[in-house]
């Protein structure tokens, strides 16, 4: 329990919330980043504009935190084979399903959709056997 | 939409995007090994981020109702809602998929785009396969639309919209 951090875990939810909340006041659209994302790609999308736009917004944040505090750059991070696969995994898992862990995790949970709760329930599941096997095989405690 | 209002938009979009990211970054989320810590329920475990959940939801869930009480976003000519409503296989396959390449890399889409702009080598190979991954779905789904039609339908936990307007 020593890296446990309620104040900011709480503090950057909040702006998670508010953000989804804007979206909807602004363009009435569900934060869901891995459809925004996987949008852009769609060659019969007719909104492109508006998803590089979110999109830029979510990389200004990355140079920001860049900037304003070097130490928020991943530490420790897996191989790059594994980011690889992850990204495959993540990528091809969230189209499948509709929705990610802002999709289904923040704006579904919010209006208490059954279809995001399963979701929710489901991939909390298979993250953390995953991560639960993870350790086994590394024969760690 | 022309002129001032196009830009308008466009800054709105810019600007959610950034507070999103910045939430992502005070949150923690952006660090795969503080989301790992947060799914070792059996080793660890650091609870943080089930506290993102629950700021994110409280504030989503309070200011979700009025906003759409209102005739129609600031930008857009009507409210977009989710355009699917069964729990399908579809639904619990791809959530099962996305969970393992979440516990696997420690990585969900919002923080893999906000890490590859930060720099970090191994989320730009993440975010680039998430990408790929997503075209398979798109192709899979231009090749063989949905049988039922079910992107006609509206979700009903949507339905504060929709019962509020005639």
């Amino acid at each position: 329990m020593e890296h446990f951090t309620p104040v900011t875990a709480l503090a950057g939810g909040a702006l998670i919330g508010l953000s989804a909340s804007l979206l909807m006041l602004f363009h009435g659209r569900v934060a869901g980043i891995s459809g925004i994302f996987a949008g852009i790609f769609d060659p019969w999308t007719e909104d492109r504009s508006f998803r590089l736009y979110f999109i830029a917004g979510l990389l200004l944040a990355g140079v920001g935190a860049r900037l304003v505090y070097p130490s928020t750059l991943p530490a420790g991070t897996p191989g790059l084979a594994v980011g690889a696969v992850a990204g495959l995994l993540v990528g091809f898992g969230t189209r499948l399903g509709s929705g990610c862990t802002s999709g289904h995790g923040v704006c579904g949970l919010s209006r208490l959709s059954v279809r995001s709760l399963v979701a929710t329930l489901t991939f909390m599941a298979t993250a953390m056997l995953t991560v639960t096997l993870l350790r086994a095989l590394r024969g760690g405690s | 939409m022309t002129g001032p209002s196009l830009v308008r938009s466009r800054a709105a979009a810019l600007f959610s995007g950034l507070l999103l990211g910045a939430g992502l970054v005070v949150a923690g989320m952006t660090s795969p090994a503080k989301v790992t810590g947060f799914l070792d329920i059996l080793g660890h475990w650091d609870p943080s981020l089930a506290l993102v959940m629950v700021g994110a939801i409280g504030v989503h869930a309070l200011l979700l109702r009025p906003i759409l009480r209102r005739p129609r976003p600031l930008f857009e000519a009507t409210f977009q809602p989710p355009n699917r409503t069964r729990v399908d296989g579809r639904l619990v396959l791809g959530a099962a998929v996305f969970g393992v390449g979440w516990g696997l890399g420690g990585v969900c889409p919002g923080p893999g785009i906000v890490d590859a702009a930060s720099g970090s080598l191994y989320a730009v190979v993440f975010t680039a396969a998430m990408a790929l991954g997503t075209l398979g779905v798109l192709v899979e789904r231009r090749v063989r639309p949905d049988p039922r039609g079910e992107s006609l339908d509206r979700d009903p936990s949507f339905a504060g919209e929709s019962a509020l307007r005639p």
